[in-house]
């Protein structure tokens, strides 16, 4: 009836509890909440390492000696080195903990950077349309049809140059995996835009007489931009193996400037077959399991966000028992 | 097989359905939410019983819980009988089995309802054959009878035709062929004829009313309105917030509806000839006015895919609006009625012909020079719920039109748009709310404030109130009304629902194919139509009232012979 009104429990409730994460984690049930968990805990491992590597690495992540000497290399884990030492005598556990802070750093700029410049384009492109929009739309398309590696690859060439600073190497990583995401960030908000374009909502914006620009940012933006934390979470993962694999075939950052799993990695190939698993282990696990992190969190975060896919607690008594 | 496999010989009388004291719970993300509360009723063999209520009432729930068909979410409790069987305690395999021999459905929306990339004859086969008991060769044969018992014409032929081969009411047929393949004691209409014109809507009863009557059958009818409750069924069951309110024998309700929710429900269902606004007039009024719209020749065509030759949507139209008249243009889907309504707020490009909105010339218009016009213009859309942008609040919305024409002070703007609220009758702390949280006539009541907030000379309204319940519409309705009379401004009323144009405007425009075919005085029109089409029309249209609409489907079953 006209005068009753539908309260949904999204309304009155505090901002902090309508915040992605947090809003997912209290609607979740079951095995999903159990996923989300899990990747929220992992996700959580990552980012402390990452903010308190200085803290908590016992050496610095270039440094091969100390007062004592030299670093014995390729020591195994125990005693002074955790972890053990590389062929080069680096110390496995600090230069895993500080690996963490170039990934976050990396994954931070390039998802930022494609989300700002994938959602412009794509509302842009969306809403008028025409000859803009298809040259935009040939030129994802032709992005995407490279190998993201490989484009990764020509891109960190054409960026850093040689180049081996700290935030020279992190930013050419960031940049070239920017590239490779754009056409996906520019494809999803597209796609939406076009979608709301012939959403009565925009009409009747249009019919009022606001112009382009107020609906693209007042009234699309807003409702086009709403599964973006969702492939957030799913696309840094994926940025963060482009880092690694960039870094496992020496386009990423010199070792003396910064760690890098991916690079660290690639040292440990010629020790495997000898017998020194510590040099592999620790940097592979730590992708594995960010990764698995990253991907667990925007998994559930996909299937909480769809009330079909959502798992509910269920009211006693299911199926019914029949009275009669 | 059979000799007479579809016969209702054999078919005993009695009792096919009996539900008691049906519970449904929901659990949502807000908790346990009740859908149906202690509901039982019965159903005999032959007997049509027609289950309404508004949206949310809980009878869509309750005709999916006789098919066992319930959401994952939902617990049922209770008992729903068919032929002696309880379908809440039957395993997956039993329901199976019991879904298509015992009951079957007939959905809302055809065109879903079939699988676009089989012939319509394999999804008939498929039921048969799923319940194993004949060869692929009979199972055709039967397909092909069924059809031709549903009135498809050459049905050896068209049972190899794909879905998108038929028309809309051809599809709900087929659909109800479907059903009716397996010969089940009971079928369960949900909306059968909510997504189909009104002339087509005819046909499809009249068809139902044949499968009662030639197999015997029992059928549960979902609807909403009442002129097709008052055609077909038998039995009413009203239901209002997942509870029966009043069963009754059809003619009885109408007649004397013993509670007051169903004597308000049904006084709220407009009724063709009566509340005319054009009651007692003989000439087009207000012609000396200033000509807001002027239509000539107006030619509207979309551009064909490659290959196939453009769509005329509008076909040669000529029409005026005068200020301060209120002009109805009625047809049903595809007439080309909301083009129109959308060519003259600048949403679609005219073709050719001549169209003056406000002397602008729409012909070939550049939204800048138009856009001064817009402030003039105000805009009602269909889907009150999609017409909102989610992410504003009501009042940021209803603010729109303001910030964009005025340079208003934000202060300014709120206290207008707290004026505009109490004119539509909301109050003025809904602006803080958002369109989610409103009703849907709320929200239509906040569109109509979003609309009037310049003071428009011309308002569009497109199909305004048929996404609501009855109840809601008679209120939007009168709420019009009284605006229209009080600001004086023009209106476009577009609609495909007889009585409510005739309830609103003076002079009214019939749409056929994109032609208007017919034009004049409202009661006029309804009462006294000269085109044929216009008459067919009139006479599908299904009134609330048993024994008039039983002499008005006569009528209607004559011109159609």
């Amino acid at each position: 009836m006209s005068t009753s009104i539908v309260s949904t429990p999204r309304a009155g409730k505090p901002l902090w509890q309508r915040l992605p994460i947090i809003s997912h984690y209290r609607m979740s049930a079951g095995l999903q909440r159990g996923m989300l968990v899990a990747g929220l805990v992992l996700t959580c491992i990552f980012v402390l390492a990452a903010a308190l590597a200085p803290l908590i690495a016992p050496y610095g992540h270039a440094q091969i000696s100390d007062a004592s000497g030299n670093f014995p290399t390729q020591a195994p884990p125990g005693g002074r080195f955790l972890w053990g030492t590389t062929v080069g005598g680096f110390d496995v556990f600090s230069r895993t903990l500080w690996g963490a802070q170039t990934a976050f750093a990396v994954i931070v700029i390039a998802v930022a950077f494609s989300i700002f410049l994938g959602v412009i384009l794509g509302l842009v492109s969306g809403y008028l349309g025409g000859w803009l929009d298809r040259i935009m739309v040939v030129l994802a398309d032709a992005i995407y049809a490279f190998p993201s590696l490989l484009l990764a690859i020509v891109m960190s060439i054409v960026i850093s140059q040689g180049q081996s600073s700290l935030w020279g190497g992190v930013m050419a990583a960031a940049i070239s995996i920017t590239v490779v995401f754009i056409p996906q960030y520019f494809r999803v908000i597209r796609a939406e835009t076009v979608r709301l374009k012939a959403e009565p909502f925009v009409e009747s914006a249009k019919v009022v007489g606001a112009s382009s620009g107020r609906i693209m940012f007042k009234h699309i933006f807003r409702n086009a931009t709403r599964t973006l934390p969702l492939i957030f979470t799913l696309n840094a993962s994926e940025a963060l193996l482009t880092l690694a694999g960039l870094g496992f075939l020496g386009f990423g950052i010199e070792p003396t400037a910064a760690s890098e799993w991916g690079f660290d990695l690639n040292r440990a190939m010629s020790d495997a077959t000898s017998g020194i698993w510590w040099t592999g282990v620790f940097p592979g696990a730590a992708i594995v399991l960010t990764v698995l992190g990253l991907t667990l969190v925007g998994e559930s975060m996909n299937d909480l966000a769809d009330p079909r896919l959502r798992l509910r607690r269920k009211a006693k008594n299911r199926g019914g028992k029949a009275t009669a | 097989m059979n000799a007479q496999p579809l016969d209702a010989t054999g078919r005993a009388d009695g009792i096919v359905l009996s539900i008691e004291d049906l519970e449904v719970t929901f659990a949502t993300d807000a908790g346990q939410v009740p859908a149906v509360r202690k509901v039982g009723f019965e159903v005999s063999a032959g007997e049509v019983v027609a289950v309404v209520g508004e949206s949310g009432s809980g009878k869509s729930v309750t005709a999916r819980t006789i098919l066992g068909l319930l959401a994952e979410t939902a617990t049922a409790r209770g008992a729903v009988l068919l032929n002696g069987s309880n379908m809440l305690t039957l395993s997956a395999r039993e329901l199976r089995a019991m879904r298509g021999d015992d009951v079957s459905m007939v959905f809302q929306e055809p065109s879903t309802a079939l699988n676009p990339v089989y012939t319509v004859g394999w999804q008939i086969i498929e039921g048969l054959r799923a319940h194993g008991k004949v060869s692929k060769k009979e199972a055709k044969a039967r397909a092909i009878e069924v059809l031709r018992k549903v009135g498809i014409p050459e049905p050896e032929k068209r049972v190899n035709y794909y879905p998108h081969q038929f028309s809309g009411g051809q599809k709900q047929r087929v659909v109800i062929a479907a059903a009716l393949a397996l010969n089940p004691a009971l079928i369960v209409a949900d909306e059968p004829t909510t997504a189909l014109d009104v002339t087509v809507q005819a046909e499809i009863l009249e068809l139902l009313r044949e499968v009662r009557d030639d197999f015997n059958t029992g059928i549960v009818l979902i609807t909403h309105n009442m002129g097709v409750v008052a055609d077909l069924a038998d039995r009413v069951v009203v239901m209002y917030q997942g509870k029966i309110v009043e069963t009754a024998p059809s003619v009885e309700l109408f007649a004397n509806p013993r509670e007051e929710y169903t004597q308000a429900l049904l006084a709220a269902v407009p009724h063709l000839g009566r509340n005319s606004a054009s009651a007692g007039m003989s000439e087009r009024s207000g012609q000396e006015q200033e000509v807001l719209v002027e239509a000539t020749d107006l030619n509207i065509t979309f551009p064909g895919r490659l290959g196939s030759p453009s769509f005329t949507a509008v076909d040669g139209v000529s029409l005026q609006i005068c200020a301060g008249e209120v002009y109805g243009l009625v047809g049903e889907s595809g007439s080309g009625k909301t083009t129109i309504g959308r060519a003259i707020a600048g949403l679609n490009r005219v073709s050719s012909g001549s169209l003056k909105v406000l002397g602008h010339e729409m012909l070939g218009f550049k939204e800048r020079s138009f856009k001064k016009v817009r402030q003039d213009i105000g805009f009602v859309f269909q889907d009150p719920a999609a017409s909102f942008n989610p992410q504003l609040s009501v009042g940021e919305c209803v603010a729109e039109p303001l910030y964009v024409h005025t340079s208003l002070e934000p202060r300014a703007a709120r206290k207008k748009v707290e004026e505009l609220l109490e004119a539509v009758q909301l109050p003025a702390a809904f602006a803080a709310r958002f369109p989610h949280e409103l009703s849907g006539g709320q929200r239509q009541r906040a569109s109509l404030a979003r609309a009037l907030a310049l003071d428009p000379k011309l308002l569009i309204a497109d199909e305004p109130t048929s996404a609501l319940d009855v109840s809601v519409q008679a209120k939007v309705l009168e709420l019009f009304k009284e605006l229209q009379a009080e600001l004086g401004f023009a209106a476009l009323f577009i609609s495909h629902d007889l009585a409510v144009v005739d309830m609103l405007s003076t002079w009214v425009g019939v749409l056929y194919r994109g032609k208007l075919v017919e034009e004049g005085i409202g009661n006029q029109v309804m009462g006294d139509p000269q085109h044929p089409y216009t008459r067919r029309l009139i006479a599908s249209l299904p009134v609330p009232d048993p024994v008039e609409q039983a002499i008005r489907r006569e009528a209607f079953l004559k011109t159609l012979s």
